[in-house]
């Protein structure tokens, strides 16, 4: 046992569709059955497996085992460094937090009795017992702040951390010679109160990070994925996509998507080349055509010779413009940075203020130095800096309850501000997949034989039938005997007839997908497919416009098939567009002082994606494309877009109603701490009470989105 | 002033205690899955017994 427990090895499975908590338990029950499985545990927050197995266990056995139980699971690749870096960053955090909550208790209860009345020996021994408990606290609790105070005052910058560092180093200090000289006042209590607030804001700007993050992760299909290979001797085996190599021979089934570039060794099919040029007709491949990663092998299984693997492919050029667009959007400076630009001078210039003027007075440098540290504690920026991550954290959990998974609290802030939209049209616009256009046409025995046989099949067309048709209230009708050729289409037996669906016996004058049903040979039924719109499409269109957006649409695809899609909406629409094309005319407005909101799926809508000024991907977007976007939406409706502007304008404004309140309570405290009245029990009341009501504020965003 | 010297080290003991109760159950990952935490409990346990 202990031998065999040796040799497990551990995957991880991203698994978008955990609900509830049936399928945990259909999960954990089901996987372990398969005898190449000894434990699977399900994460649910982060929407993932984990499972040892027998290092036997290849890939695509796994992920059949997930299917067996009815789940579409992702290998998530060997890059647990990246992945896991943020969660053990927020879990430092929450470590912080944990240690200045436990010192800012136990010295509450000693403050308590200084403040009530203890003096003499009694006060000495609680400052002392305070102090002790205070600088273990404040070296390991504060470490974050200095660490990126002294950052920014290296390159001559100031952020929100430099006056907390100062304000924390000399209400220490100060504290620890009152201590020692025995005088009435030791400020242990601020400061540790101070760094324990500032974590909770920190705590929560990253948990919210880590959470989109795993349900990032969760949606990527494209690490770990492969292709089968077939060898010289015509043997195959799976091979991981970083594995591929120029040269191999990969066999390429009906509705799978490519690993590589190449040239089609055998057979020929049609492509679906949506996600990589935006064009919605699938074309038409035959021997010695070149074909590109990303792609979707609709029809018929193909071979293809890998000419390019890995970094190599189209996407890598693709990539490269990614990368010079995101830098633009990195110069973006956060809410709460630009306040301390201003916030922090402002602090230090008062702090110094108060010292020289009691200098002035006559109050002695003791004294006044006491006063200077009151302001700097009274004015250091406890609330402001929970108000931006309250607010955003909650209304990022907001909005995943309606389906957008926002990547981070500047992806909140810029939203708010986007006043021009622009929008892809397929797979954005559209749903991205074929639906049945004619099936009206059909009587109830024709519906239920084409589900009969659709489902028996995984060819893309078919697969919109299975999910359209039990939908539509039909119930398959028994069939017989029933098998798939590929290339073809699938056959059964009926009444002791012979069905088919298939390719249609005349093809098709236009480009557009279709299949057949077929009786006894005579065809009964052609089933027409086309990329419908996205059911609230117009109603999230004519939103976007209330809510004064600009919409308009940015299409890779041919100018005829846009227009239909352009007309239904009332949009004005640009066709034909390159990904650098996109880019451009991003920027044109950009130039023009507009911000843009770029909504896209495609690879080629990723350098657009990450140019834009915020930019939101629908959850059946390419890996490229919802690694770029700010924000993620799933399921098929549009709106959830509408909603997140909304909910983004909505915390906005809630920021500014937090700066409001930071303010009027500095505006208040401030003076009082000038005329030496802030003594710490003061300090504490203010800051406590002020952080309540800010994240008091913050939770009226629970109820945004509806 | 007698009773303060036991009583405020048994203050502390019992805050560290806790303190490092909570840093123990973060690093055996009990926070890891909070929102899967609040569904297991709905998961039926006859069939681990059946495995």
């Amino acid at each position: 046992m202990t031998e065999a427990a040796a040799l497990l090895v551990e995957r991880n499975f991203a698994v978008p569709d955990i609900r509830c908590a049936g399928c945990i338990a259909k999960l954990e029950q089901g996987l372990v059955r398969d005898r190449r499985i000894a434990a699977a545990r399900v994460n649910f927050t982060e929407k993932r497996v984990h499972i040892s197995c027998t290092p036997d266990a290849e890939t695509p056995e796994l992920i059949s085992a997930f299917s067996l139980l009815g789940f579409e699971a992702h290998p998530i690749g060997d890059g647990p460094a990246e992945v896991d870096g943020g969660a053990s960053d927020s879990r430092a955090l929450l470590r912080a937090v944990a240690v200045a909550g436990f010192a800012m208790m136990n010295i509450m209860l000693l403050s308590v009795s200084v403040w009530s009345g203890a003096s003499g020996a009694t006060r000495d021994l609680f400052h002392w017992l305070s102090a002790a408990i205070a600088l273990p606290t404040v070296a390991y609790a504060g470490r974050s702040f200095f660490r990126s105070a002294w950052r920014a005052v290296r390159h001559g910058r100031t952020n929100m951390d430099v006056p907390i560092s100062i304000g924390v180093l000399i209400a220490t200090a100060l504290s620890l010679y009152e201590t020692a000289t025995h005088g009435p006042h030791a400020y242990f209590d601020g400061v540790v109160m101070l760094l324990f607030f500032l974590l909770c804001g920190r705590w929560l700007d990253s948990v919210m990070r880590d959470r989109a993050r795993g349900g990032v992760t969760a949606l990527l299909r494209n690490m770990g994925t492969g292709a089968m290979v077939v060898g010289a001797d015509e043997t195959s085996r799976w091979v991981d996509a970083t594995a591929l190599q120029p040269g191999m021979v990969m066999l390429v089934a009906a509705g799978e998507r490519l690993s590589a570039d190449g040239v089609i060794a055998g057979g020929a099919s049609r492509i679906d080349l949506s996600l990589l040029t935006g064009e919605s007709a699938p074309q038409a491949v035959g021997l010695g055509d070149p074909v590109h990663a990303g792609t979707l092998n609709i029809e018929a299984p193909i071979r293809v010779r890998v000419i390019a693997a890995g970094a190599d492919t189209a996407i890598a050029d693709i990539a490269r413009l990614m990368g010079e667009a995101a830098q633009g959007k990195s110069r973006y400076v956060r809410i709460a940075d630009r306040a301390a630009r201003y916030y922090a001078p402002a602090v230090h210039t008062l702090a110094l203020l108060a010292f020289a003027g009691w200098m002035i007075a006559g109050a002695g440098w003791h004294h006044s130095l006491l006063i200077a540290v009151a302001v700097l504690i009274i004015t250091c920026p406890c609330a402001l800096g929970l108000a931006v991550p309250a607010a955003q954290i909650v209304a990022a959990g907001t909005l995943m309850r309606v389906g957008v998974l926002v990547k981070d609290g500047s992806a909140l802030e810029r939203l708010a501000e986007a006043d021009r939209a622009m929008i892809d049209k397929t797979g954005t616009l559209t749903l991205g997949r074929p639906v049945a256009t004619n099936l009206d046409e059909a009587d109830a025995t024709v519906r239920a034989l084409l589900l009969a046989l659709a489902r028996a099949s995984r060819h893309p067309l078919s697969e919109a039938l299975t999910r359209d048709l039990p939908a539509a209230g039909v119930t398959p009708l028994p069939v017989e005997a029933i098998r798939e050729t590929p290339g073809f289409g699938v056959e059964a037996e009926w009444e002791g007839r012979r069905v088919t669906l298939g390719r249609p016996a005349q093809p098709t004058a236009d480009s557009a997908l279709a299949t057949q049903l077929a009786i006894d040979g005579a065809p009964a039924m052609t089933v027409r497919f086309a990329d419908a719109l996205r059911p609230d499409a117009a109603d999230t269109i004519a939103a976007l416009r209330q809510a004064d957006v600009v919409p308009s649409i940015l299409s890779g695809d041919r100018a005829a098939a846009v227009a239909p899609v352009a007309r239904a909406l009332g949009l004005t629409a640009q066709t034909g567009m390159s990904p650098q094309d996109k880019l451009a005319a991003i920027a044109r407005q950009a130039a023009a002082g507009h911000k843009v909101l770029m909504i896209g799926d495609g690879l080629n809508d990723g350098p657009a994606l990450a140019a834009g000024h915020a930019s939101i991907a629908p959850g059946s977007a390419s890996d490229a494309g919802k690694n770029a976007a700010d924000c993620i939406f799933l399921g098929d409706r549009l709106m959830p877009v509408v909603q997140a502007i909304r909910v983004a304008r909505r915390t906005q404004a809630i920021v500014r109603q937090n700066f409001a309140l930071a303010i009027g309570y500095n505006v208040i405290a401030v003076p009082l701490a000038f005329m030496g009245y802030v003594t710490p029990l003061v300090a504490a009341i203010a800051m406590s009470g002020s952080s309540l009501i800010v994240v008091g504020n913050a939770l009226r965003l629970k109820g945004a989105a509806r | 002033m007698n009773g303060l010297l036991v009583l405020i080290p048994v203050a502390l003991g019992l805050g560290l205690i806790g303190l490092a109760a909570f840093l123990w159950s973060l690093r055996g990952g009990q926070f890891d899955d909070l929102d899967g935490a609040a569904l297991r409990i709905f998961v039926g346990d006859e069939e681990e017994d059946a495995r």
